[in-house]
Order: C-alpha cells, then structure tokens, then sequence
C-alpha cells in the first residue's frame, strides 16, 4: 500500500543521487520540550560502512529509533532508495513494514533475542514473511502440501548459511539464552540479515566485546559488506569505527557536527572539542570556526 | 556431613528434640484461636464460645512429634540411602528414558480409546456411565479447553482470564441456533467454532496494546461481560432460567440417539435401552475434537505462525524488528485458540442438554487457566496430565464418602474441592515452578533435537 504513495518522490531523488540508499533529511524529534534531533541530515551510501558516533545522550539511538520506525520523527524525511530503483519513506510506514517492505532490518543495543527458542528457531523466525508467504498464509502449510516442506528446507539452509558466517553451527540446537555474550551479539546480526534486508542497522554491536570476539565482529561485519549490504552502525568504540566504517557522522546535542571519512572526522576541531572538550581559550576558536563553518 | 548418622548421635537427637519443640509451638500459636476456641449459637440463639483444648492438643503434638520424626529419623534415613547410592556408583538420572516414558503417548491413546470398552465390561453397560460421563467426558473436555487456552497463553504468551467466554459463545451458538434453525449437531459445531473465533478477534482488537495485568483484567471483563449478556438478555438466551432441550448429537445423522427416532441406534443394533451408548459415543467424539487440537496445535507450532506466537511471548519488540506484524499475530491466536473453546463449547451443549449463564462463571477460567499453569505453558502432555489430576481428583472427591467416617457425617469432601485445587497448586509450584512438563521441545532442529529448559523460555509479557 505504501509503496504507491512516494512514487513522487522516488523518480526525484533516484535520479538525483544514484549511490545513496538511505537519506535522511532536516529529521527533528522532540520528546515534550526536550529537542533530541534538531535538523539532522545525512545520507548513506550504498554497499559502504556508515557510523553514527556522538557522546553520550547526543540523540545517536534517537535517530536509529526514527530510521527503524520505532519512533515517529516530529519532523522530517527519511528516504529508503532500493536496489530496483523504488524508494520508501520510512516515517510513513509502520515499524514492521520497515523490515518487511523497505528491507532495514536493525539489532538493539540490549540484545533481545528470543532466549527460549534455539538458535536455528531464532534466525527461522526472522524469516517469517518468506515462509508465511509460502505456507499460503498456514492454510497451505497445515495441509502439509510439498511447496511449504521445500521452502522450510530452503529456510533451514539460509539459516545455515548464516550460521555458519557467524561461527554457531556448533550451538544451533541451543536455546540462544545459553550463548555466551558475544555469541549473542553475533546471533543478533545473523537474525537481522536473515529478513534478507539492503540496510542493516546495528547499534553498538561492539558494545561489551573483549578484543577477540570484536575482531570477529569486524570480520563478519565486512564480509556482509561484501555481499551488497549496507551497513549503518551507532558505535562508541572508537577503534571499532575507525577500522570498519568508510564514512562517519558525528552527532552531538542532536545536530551533526561532522560528516566525512574516518580521517577527515578524526581531525575535525569540533568532533576532538566535542570528545575531550577543549581549552577555555581555545572556545572562542572552536566559536570562530563554527560560525565559519556554519556560513559556508 | 560430620557425625555419621547411623549412630543417632546425641547431637542430631537434640537438634531432633529442639526443632520438634519449635514446630509445636508454632504449630500452638497457629491454632490456638482457629481449633483451640470455637464459637457456637446456643439454645437462645446467642453468640457463646467454648475451648476445644484437646483437640488443640492433638494439634501441637502431631506438628512436634511429626518434626522431631522426620529430622531425627526419616532425613538421616533418606540421607544415608542416598550415600550408599552414591558409594555403589548407580546414577540417579540416567539418560534412557524406561519403557513407559518412551511410549508415554502411545500408551496413554491406546489407553483412552479402550477407555469406555473397559468401563463397559468392568462395571457393566449402566455402571459405565458414571466412568465415561464423569471422569471420561468431563475431563476431556477440560483437556481441550486448557489445549485451546495454551495457545493464547501458553505459546503467544497473552494472559485471558476470560476464556470461558469463548466456551458460552459455543455453547449458546449450538443450543440457540438448533433450537431455532434446527440444524444438527455436526453442521454447528464448526459454526460455533467460527463464531467463537469471531468473538475472539473482536476481543482482541481492543487489547492489542495491553500487556500483563492489564490484559488479563480486560479479558477478565469480557467474561463477565458475556456472562451478563447471557443472563439480562433474557429475550433470547432466556436469563438464569437457561436454554434446556437441546437436541442430542447423532451419528453423522445416520442414527439418532433420540427415544422416539426410527433410526434409534440402540434399536438398529439390537441393544437394550440404555443412555450409556450415547455418552460412549460422546465419549468418542470429544476424544476425537482434542486430538484435532492437538494435531492442529502440533502443526501450527512448526508453522511460521506458531513460531511468531513463541517469538512473541520471547520479545514482542524483536518481533516488530523483524517485519513480523505483532496485530496479525495476536489476534490469530486469539482467534484460534477461542475456536477451540467454542468447539468444546458446543459439544458441552449437546452432551449435558441444557445451558445457563451458571455454566460460565469465573471459576472455569480460573480452572482452564490453573491446568494449563499446572501443566506447564506450552506443554500438551504436561496440560493433559494436569487436567487429569484437576478434574479428575474433583471427581475423584465426590467419591470418597469414607472420608465421613473420619471427619464426622457433615464433612462434604465436594466442599473442600477449591482448597484442594490450591493446596495442589502450591505444591506443584513448589517443586516444579514451571509445571509438570516444564521444559520446550524446539520446532526445528539441525543435528539433534534438544528439550530447552524451562529457564530459558520466558512466560511473556501478557
């Protein structure tokens, strides 16, 4: 249904900007008198490594929460740009349409995953609308006709896949609340690229990750890159951001402050202010170069 | 531990003699008021009091002596049977399951279905009525009601007090509809089923965004709320008076088991007049509707839809992130899991004959909702094996008037039923806090199928 809706705007902007697959543009939200995103733009691109990073409370999870529809932005757009060409404004659409019509899947930063179904049952439940489809909506499935055997067995396969990639054949038959941590995190992403999306959006996926299982992330991370998948993460763990991404937002008190790749950010003045903080004579610099900035 | 108990050394003794002591009096401070003092009305009607210190006495001494038993003898009892387990090297749990677990439910099938063939040749065709009917029939019925309810509340994780709702929708829908349209019995009971998932989806549409207490106390009110439909809209479903004559269901209207019928099937197989073959086909017939829901039931868990229900009840957000829609999904199973409830509902029409609001009142949520608590959320072995005990030890109750010897001719065993229940309860939930069969049995598996413990799985948000 929705689809239909921003044709208008599709021609527009996929003519205009070929490589982007998400666009956010002029996005506000404001939590009663509390503004958490104050005219924040941005665009990712496609089959690159985008990072939002900010400090604390900046409005990084504020924003994921709009892009993945968990929240209604108070003002804004955000432009999904498909593969094919047809584009979806996300703030239109409800939180589950997102995934399953605009193809974002994302992971949370307190992992939920479904702790009493197994691993395999985790990632066979992500793909829900495949199978659901090819049950004839259970009336097919129930009748035990062949098409739905076929594509449970496809589904167990895709599974495996994944399994694999993320190390856990061994532990498929496990309740995933029985993986260690960083398992766990790792599941997560398998489950979100199991709804077979274009964008995949992680928030802080190397949050609590020893070195070890943070290599593995960056590894697994990669290698979906790979496969033509976007990907756009929150992410605190600075040598994590500089290693993987190829393009880096900073956010702080909900407005961009930076934008660039990850060498460009790492010597913008006012991302190293809005870090460490600055010297009190160094404020009036940092002051002159912002209004410089702000009148380019 | 120190000193070895087969002595009975001096210490365990007086830790024996201590704890009997305290649990004596303990045992005096709880009853004192409750035994040791009764009132009672004498000759003019006043309000006296007299003690009963005897009895009280009785009390306490059975609380101490009871203590001082089982801490100086019957633990070191156990424990020492235990050390020379352990010293012989016999493990307690062994990994094979003995014949009968294995077999469980083959057994228990072949079992139901010779159900009433025993019943018959043990207590002869008459005799058999009160085994089919009241313990047989009445609980199968419960063990589909509480197969019907694990749906919403055992996969999907919804908490509905008001069950029994769906149960009255089947009912009524069967004895009104045949009584006005005179259709048969196997034409409504799908027709009940459908109506009752009607009344499900309506349900469920206003509690879709309430979770825990709060749904369970909608659902409680929509109970209620079909209840006093039932007994102020006295036009139709004629009030407390209820609606009595329902037609008997027939053999797929080749027999009737109606007195007059000329195709009565007593008749057309020579039998004597007897109710008894109408209630062994009853029998048969909900026999065969929980094992449809069970079937059903065990498909649909290996479904996308049943796995959705478990994800559900596990994280409703992580649902919604994964392009599942949560509305779709809840009032499927609502909708489903009432058909059930309206299946048992007008098969409960048919067999008694007669329906009335009194049928539906809270408690038959309250049971529903304790056999499938009981049973283990989830669990269609552990949910029958509930319903067993439940209502089968009800039944059971009614039975024991030997108990009148022991506690006097006024004792109605039938009475302390609802005591029972809870006593039950909390025992149950004190050993096995997630019900007879608590752990899950995955949907899919790639190399070996595990059971996952019921810590893992969560009781869902509501």
């Amino acid at each position: 249904m929705t689809p239909q809706v921003d044709t208008q705007t599709n021609t527009m902007t996929s003519t205009m900007t070929g490589d982007t697959i998400l666009k956010v543009e002029h996005l506000s939200m404001k939590f009663g008198g509390l503004m958490a995103i104050n005219d924040f733009s941005f665009e990712a691109r496609r089959g690159e490594i985008t990072a939002l990073i900010g400090p604390n409370g900046a409005g990084k999870t504020t924003v994921f929460n709009c892009i993945t529809g968990f929240y209604k932005p108070t003002m804004g757009m955000v432009t999904l740009i498909q593969r094919d060409g047809v584009s979806h404004l996300l703030e239109r659409l409800r939180d589950f349409e997102i995934t399953k019509i605009a193809k974002v899947a994302r992971t949370f930063q307190n992992i939920r995953l479904f702790s009493g179904l197994t691993v395999l049952e985790n990632l066979l439940v992500a793909q829900h609308n495949a199978l659901m489809k090819a049950s004839g909506y259970t009336i097919l499935g129930l009748l035990g006709l062949p098409a739905y055997k076929n594509a449970s067995k496809a589904a167990i396969e895709k599974a495996r896949y994944w399994l694999e990639k993320a190390e856990l054949i061994d532990r498929a038959d496990d309740p995933a609340g029985d993986l260690p941590y960083g398992a766990q995190r790792r599941l997560e992403i398998a489950r979100a690229m199991c709804t077979g999306p274009e964008l995949l959006c992680l928030d802080e996926p190397a949050a609590g990750l020893n070195p070890r299982e943070s290599a593995a992330l960056n590894t697994l991370l990669h290698s979906i890159r790979d496969e033509g998948v976007s990907i756009l993460l929150i992410e605190h763990d600075m040598s994590v951001v500089m290693e993987i991404s190829d393009h880096v937002v900073v956010l702080e008190y909900g407005q961009k402050i930076s934008d660039g790749t990850p060498d460009e950010v790492k010597n913008d003045p006012k991302v190293i202010a809005a870090y460490l903080g600055v010297e009190d004579d160094e404020v009036e610099e940092v002051i002159a170069e912002e209004l410089d900035g702000g009148a380019n | 531990m120190t000193n070895s108990p087969e002595t009975g050394t001096p210490g365990l003794m007086a830790k024996a003699v201590k704890e009997g002591i305290f649990a004596g009096l303990l045992a005096l401070g709880m009853f004192i008021l409750f035994v040791g003092i009764e009132t009672y009305q004498d000759i003019s009607n006043a309000l006296v009091w007299r003690t009963r210190w005897g009895l009280l006495a009785i009390f306490v001494a059975v609380a101490a002596i009871g203590r001082f038993l089982v801490v100086g003898f019957i633990k070191p009892h156990i424990d020492r049977r235990k050390l020379a387990k352990a010293k012989s090297g016999v493990l307690e749990i062994s990994e094979e399951k003995g014949f009968f677990r294995q077999h469980f439910l083959k057994i228990a099938l072949v079992g139901l279905v010779l159900y009433p063939v025993a019943a018959v040749m043990l207590a002869g065709t008459q005799g058999s009525l009160k085994y089919v009917d009241n313990f047989g029939i009445q609980i199968l019925i419960y063990v589909m009601l509480a197969w019907g309810l694990n749906i919403v509340v055992g996969l999907a994780g919804l908490l509905d007090l008001g069950y029994v709702a769906f149960y009255a929708v089947g009912a009524y829908s069967y004895a009104l509809l045949s009584e006005h349209f005179g259709l048969s019995f196997w034409i409504l009971l799908p027709l009940a089923g459908i109506l009752s998932a009607m009344w499900g989806i309506i349900l469920g549409f206003p509690v879709l965004r309430l979770r825990g207490d709060y749904l369970a106390i909608v659902t409680l009110a929509f109970g209620e709320i079909i209840r006093l439909v039932l007994i102020n809209w006295t036009d139709v479903t004629k009030g407390t008076f209820g609606i009595s004559g329902i037609p008997k269901a027939s053999v797929f209207g080749i027999w009737s088991f109606d007195v007059g019928a000329a195709n009565n099937f007593t008749k057309a197989f020579g039998l004597p007049m007897s109710s008894a073959y109408y209630k062994i086909f009853l029998f048969y017939v909900i026999l065969a509707l929980c094992l449809l829901t069970a079937y059903v039931t065990i498909r649909l868990r290996r479904m996308p839809i049943g796995r959705a229900w478990e994800a559900l009840r596990e994280d409703e957000i992580a649902c919604r992130s994964l392009g599942i829609n949560t509305v779709t999904t809840k009032l499927t199973a609502f909708a489903i899991g009432a058909m059930f409830g309206g299946f048992a509902g007008s098969f409960f029409a048919t067999r008694q004959g007669f329906v009335s609001p009194e049928s539906f009142v809270f408690l038959e949520s309250a049971v529903i909702l304790a056999i499938v608590v009981l049973g283990g959320m989830g669990s269609l072995t552990g949910i029958a094996i509930a319903a067993v005990v439940m209502v089968g030890g009800t039944e059971l109750l009614r039975e024991m008037s030997f108990l009148k010897l022991v506690f006097g001719p006024d004792f109605t065993p039938e009475l302390y039923r609802m005591l029972l229940f809870g006593l039950a309860m909390i025992i149950v939930m004190l050993f096995k806090p997630r019900g007879f069969v608590g752990s899950r049995e995955p949907t899919a598996f790639l190399k070996e199928r595990k059971a996952i413990a019921g810590s893992f799985t969560k009781e869902g948000h509501g």
